[in-house]
């Protein structure tokens, strides 16, 4: 099935179309003064949008995804009369560019995630709150989705679409046929991983080339050792690295290493996923697209179970869940139109029409139409909504800087060698007080 | 060693060989060799035309269950392949002929006419190719962002998220190898042809223009064929110059068959092979020129 | 301002004859044109912004804000790529690996290659073609045939010679003593290629008579290489050792494809990159890093240059 961008996108459509009223418009316009501001200067065309009511709307979606963003677009547009002009950049590019993207000339809004990545940006002025549009949004949304919408200055600054669980996977037909259940505590996991692996199987799916996958797992078990409030104290830099704390976390985590995949440092969580699909791994931590490639036949052999607890204290009350929606530039050309979009996309309507075009995907309005989901989906909802703490992932809650020069890298070379956990949270420790100036 | 004697060697060679034994062990080194060094790409072909389902089920290095010709055109359409194409082309081709302007005037200067600026000049220009772009990434993003262009020249209003600002930096950047391979090249012709263009009066631009640059046509050829690769295979600049998802080059479009989390390889490695036919093309096409171009050059320091 | 005096220079080999000739205005005005914009281009936007990230360097920006959001820090960068940056000494050394790499078996391989296809063989255009192209092909499918061939279970070396699927295999690309050697066979494939084209040239260009003088001698094939085409070919030989040396501080494609240059695939220009492109703008830091690779690049400029230089006083 071939993917086409819609009309309203259509880039060389719009190419043209600005050309040439650019060209009508700039002689028009030439009093307003073209040789302008460099950060976020008007220029001509600009007035031509504000003319005709237009949104531009920066995208990271592929695939499936700029259909059904398309489509709410399209809603919006008919619902409002405004025009939305989206800009998709594949989504490993508007990652790594979003710091010039946001000090260059930025469009109105721009799909991004919920966590510090979000914080961070607002703190530094590149982003637009949104109290206002949270106003009437806040009634339709769980409490722990607006505190995640929410900058460090207390204002809100995403409006939030979608997320999805990080949970254990594993595959029914092949538990049923050996005889597992479902481990609520760390010594029934570590019991049926011997269990696994005494029945030829690779116990817990694991795969690190990518350097991310990894962090899902720290993330969980020190949610678990520790607590919620010592993870996001601990992202957010408050808490050092060379802690007793931090230090267990990776003690417990040693435990799990010799039912891990062989190899795991050289395989990519697609890997992992054959591995599961293949009967060859019981069990796989990765969030909730761990299906998008199984055999359509296999999909409703997937199962899950939250990770285990570890200290009755805390129990089994966080979960990383990572939010995905969007955000206003620093100073977008159409602030009120911008508003509006962004307000629409966090309503049930508009999910409702975004959701079935791009399956696999959990709505987080609480009124939005569940009734397309699968019985797997169903249930990470209820999950999600039943877990009382939300986090973000670790390269969400944390500084970006942090996250992938220095994090990736050490969980990489705790993999290597588990042994050394002393000297591998003194480097990290270093490195934290380098980036975060304490 | 007597004149006769060469040319009997000469003769000798000349002659059609007979197929003794070492050319044969030298076509059977060559023909090993090749294939060793293209089996890596034809195994990636070879992939490129089995669904990813199929490998996914059976593994790489297995026989096929389907063999068809989807990815390549389901990564045709979905990487929208022409359109991002177009766009390398709207910057490969200028680049490469302002390159080749500005670096055969550079070379003929620098090896034609003699300046005490000539060796620093060649300095400033080499020196520039040979840093990492991602040096220079920042604190050219800032300067882009400050320059204004009329509309007509740049739809954003700046150098930022033009093709000019694309084609400009890639000029500056692959100026300085091109400069030098010319000025080797130049020196090569003789200078008796550059004297009596200058005894009838000719000025240097119709020296330049008229004499020397129709000479170096071949090395023109060969540097072209090696800038377009260059240029066309280069995804730094465009990461972040251009902000427009539209306007990216062809690299781009590669990056579009990657999902958030899930990236078909197979579909990838489809998308990746007819990207790379154009610079193949180029070079097959070229090639003629492209060996005798840079023989020219290395003749003479 | 001194009238220009231009000296033609000669080819040489041949009688040097030196005249000096003055520029009339119109050919001043030619010359500074044809230099002058090449100048601008290069020096605005090239050389400019390289000082600039000299300058960076002794910051502590992170690519946010203006320029009074720009902190001096002094050499504090510098130290802590020294101390505290565990990727940094084990770049360097990838580094100087991928170098010896190159300079031991990717030149000379491609040195040999040409040196073959220079004997006038029947098809050597088909040869060359095919032989030249890892040269063109992107870094994506260079990564995707990595995976083919090293992926733990899926690559071909593991499931034609060890039993994945049990849990025997080798670990190509996630094992850090590993890795860096099996991405090199890579990396010379590539280089190797590039060679050749360049030698061929060289070859090309080499003077018959002093070939059949060397085979009339009856000396046998090395011998005639190493006496007579090598020293013959020095132009081109400083061409290959300065890009040999760039090639290998510059290499960044094929790790960075194959899993973001980590874990034993370390090397300068992914620091650099991973310090300055993305969200993770640490643009002092990343652009001390750069100073460092810039400084170790200069040295072979210098070299090169220096060289080129004698050619043409020569």
């Amino acid at each position: 099935m071939s993917e086409h961008q819609p009309s309203s996108s259509d880039p060389s459509l719009s190419r043209r179309k600005f050309l040439a009223s650019g060209a009508a418009g700039a002689a028009a316009l030439a009093g307003l003064g073209t040789a302008s501001r460099a950060f976020g200067g008007l220029s001509p065309e600009v007035a031509e949008h504000l003319a005709a009511g237009t949104v531009t709307l920066g995208s990271y979606e592929t695939g499936a995804g700029i259909k059904a963003l398309a489509a709410a677009s399209k809603a919006f547009t008919k619902k409002t009369g405004t025009a939305v002009k989206i800009n998709t950049v594949d989504h490993n590019t508007f990652q790594e560019q979003i710091n010039s993207y946001l000090q260059g000339h930025p469009d109105d809004a721009f799909t991004w995630f919920a966590g510090y990545r979000m914080q961070f940006f607002a703190s530094k002025g590149l982003a637009t709150p949104l109290d206002d549009v949270w106003k009437a949004l806040t009634p339709q949304m769980p409490p722990s989705i607006k505190a995640a919408s929410t900058g460090l200055d207390g204002h809100q600054y995403l409006v939030p679409n979608k997320n999805y669980p990080w949970a254990v996977y594993y595959r029914k037909s092949l538990w049923k046929a050996n005889g597992y259940t479902v481990p609520k505590t760390w010594d029934q996991y570590i019991a049926l991983a011997k269990k696994m692996k005494a029945d030829g199987l690779t116990p817990i799916a694991f795969t690190d080339k990518d350097g991310w996958p990894a962090m899902g797992t720290f993330d969980i078990i020190n949610m678990r050792v520790n607590g919620y409030q010592f993870h996001v104290d601990l992202m957010a830099g408050k808490e050092g690295w060379d802690t007793p704390q931090a230090r267990a976390v990776f003690n417990q985590w040693a435990e799990l290493l010799p039912y891990y995949s062989q190899g795991a440092l050289g395989l990519t969580w697609q890997d992992g996923a054959v591995q599961l699909e293949k009967k060859q791994a019981g069990m796989f931590l990765l969030g909730g697209f761990v299906t998008s490639n199984f055999q359509p036949a296999n999909q409703p052999d997937i199962d899950f179970f939250p990770f285990p607890s570890i200290n009755s204290k805390w129990g089994q009350d966080s979960i990383d869940a990572p939010i995905d929606g969007y955000m206003l530039s620093k100073k977008p050309k159409n602030l009120d139109g911008a508003k509006q979009l962004v307000g629409f996309f966090g309503t049930a309507q508009a999910i409702n029409i975004y959701n079935p075009l791009n399956p696999g995907n959990l709505a987080v309005n609480i009124h939005a139409d569940k009734s397309h989901y699968t019985p797997l989906q169903k249930k990470e909802a209820a999950l999600i909504a039943s877990t009382k703490h939300i986090a973000q992932y670790m390269d969400r809650d944390t500084r970006p800087d942090f996250a992938s020069t220095v994090m990736i890298p050490s969980l990489q070379s705790f993999l290597n060698n588990p042994k050394d956990v002393n000297g591998l949270t003194k480097s990290i420790q270093k490195q934290k007080k380098a980036i975060f100036g304490s | 060693m007597t004149s006769a004697a060469l040319t009997a060697a000469r003769a000798k060679r000349a002659a059609p060989k007979r197929v003794g034994l070492p050319r044969v062990g030298l076509h059977a080194f060559l023909i090993v060799t090749t294939l060793l060094w293209i089996s890596p790409i034809v195994w990636a072909v070879f992939t490129a035309f089995r669904p990813y389902g199929d490998t996914s089920l059976h593994g790489y290095v297995s026989w096929p269950r389907q063999f068809n010709f989807d990815n390549f055109t389901t990564a045709w359409t979905q990487a929208d392949l022409p359109h991002y194409f177009f766009n390398s082309i709207i910057v490969a081709v200028p680049a490469i002929i302002l390159i080749l302007l500005f670096s055969s005037s550079v070379a003929f200067v620098v090896s034609r006419l003699s300046f005490r600026w000539n060796v620093p000049l060649l300095i400033f220009f080499m020196s520039a190719n040979l840093l990492p772009q991602q040096v220079i990434l920042q604190p050219l993003y800032r300067l882009y962002l400050r320059i204004p262009l009329p509309l007509w020249l740049s739809d954003s209003g700046y150098v930022y998220d033009s093709y000019i600002g694309l084609i400009a930096i890639n000029v500056a950047f692959q100026t300085g190898f091109c400069t030098f391979v010319l000025s080797n090249y130049m020196k090569t012709i003789p200078k008796s042809l550059g004297e009596a263009a200058r005894v009838d009066g000719a000025g240097v631009a119709r020296q330049f223009f008229q004499i020397i640059l129709p000479l170096c046509r071949p090395a023109l050829a060969a540097l072209a064929t090696l800038e377009f690769t260059f240029i066309y295979n280069d995804f730094l600049w465009a990461l972040i110059l251009i902000q427009n998802g539209s306007k990216r080059p062809i690299t781009a479009a590669l990056n579009n068959l990657q999902g958030e989390f899930f990236t078909d390889n197979n579909l990838l490695a489809a998308g990746a092979l007819m990207t790379a036919i154009p610079t193949i093309l180029v070079f097959a096409a070229l090639q003629r020129h492209f060996v005798n171009g840079l023989t020219l050059g290395a003749k003479k320091g | 301002m001194a009238t220009d005096i231009a000296t033609s220079m000669g080819a040489g080999g041949a009688r040097e004859r030196k005249r000096a000739v003055r520029l009339s205005t119109g050919d001043r005005i030619a010359v500074t044109v044809m230099v002058g914009i090449p100048v601008l281009v290069t020096g605005g936007l090239i050389w400019f912004p390289t000082i600039a990230s000299i300058l960076l360097s002794f910051t502590n920006w992170d690519g946010i804000g203006g320029l009074h959001t720009i902190h001096w820090i002094g050499t504090t960068n510098y130290r802590q790529i020294a101390t505290i940056y565990p990727a940094f000494w084990p770049a360097l050394e990838h580094n100087l690996y991928w170098l010896g790499a190159l300079a031991f078996i990717g030149t000379p391989f491609g040195m040999l290659l040409a040196y073959q296809l220079d004997k006038r063989v029947r098809g050597s255009r088909i040869y060359q073609s095919l032989l030249y192209v890892p040269v063109v092909i992107a870094p994506a499918i260079i990564g995707l045939i990595s995976e083919l061939i090293l992926s733990p279970t899926q690559g071909l070396l593991n499931n034609l010679f060890e039993d994945p699927a049990h849990g025997h295999l080798t670990d190509w690309l996630g094992n850090p003593s590993l890795n860096l050697w099996a991405v090199l066979v890579f990396a010379c494939w590539r280089h190797a290629s590039y060679i050749m084209i360049l030698y061929l040239a060289g070859l090309k260009a080499l003077d018959p008579s002093l070939r059949e003088a060397a085979a009339i001698d009856g000396a046998g094939e090395w011998h005639a290489f190493r006496t007579v085409v090598l020293p013959a070919l020095k132009p081109i030989n400083i061409v290959l050792v300065v890009v040999t040396v760039i090639e290998s501080l510059r290499a960044f494609d094929i790790v960075y494809i194959i899993n973001h240059g980590r874990n034993g695939l370390e090397l300068l220009s992914v620091l650099i990159t991973d310090n300055i492109i993305g969200e993770a703008s640490r643009i002092g830091y990343g652009s001390a890093i750069a100073v460092v690779l810039l400084v170790i690049s200069l040295v072979p400029i210098i070299i090169f240059v220096w060289n080129s230089f004698q050619e043409q006083e020569a």
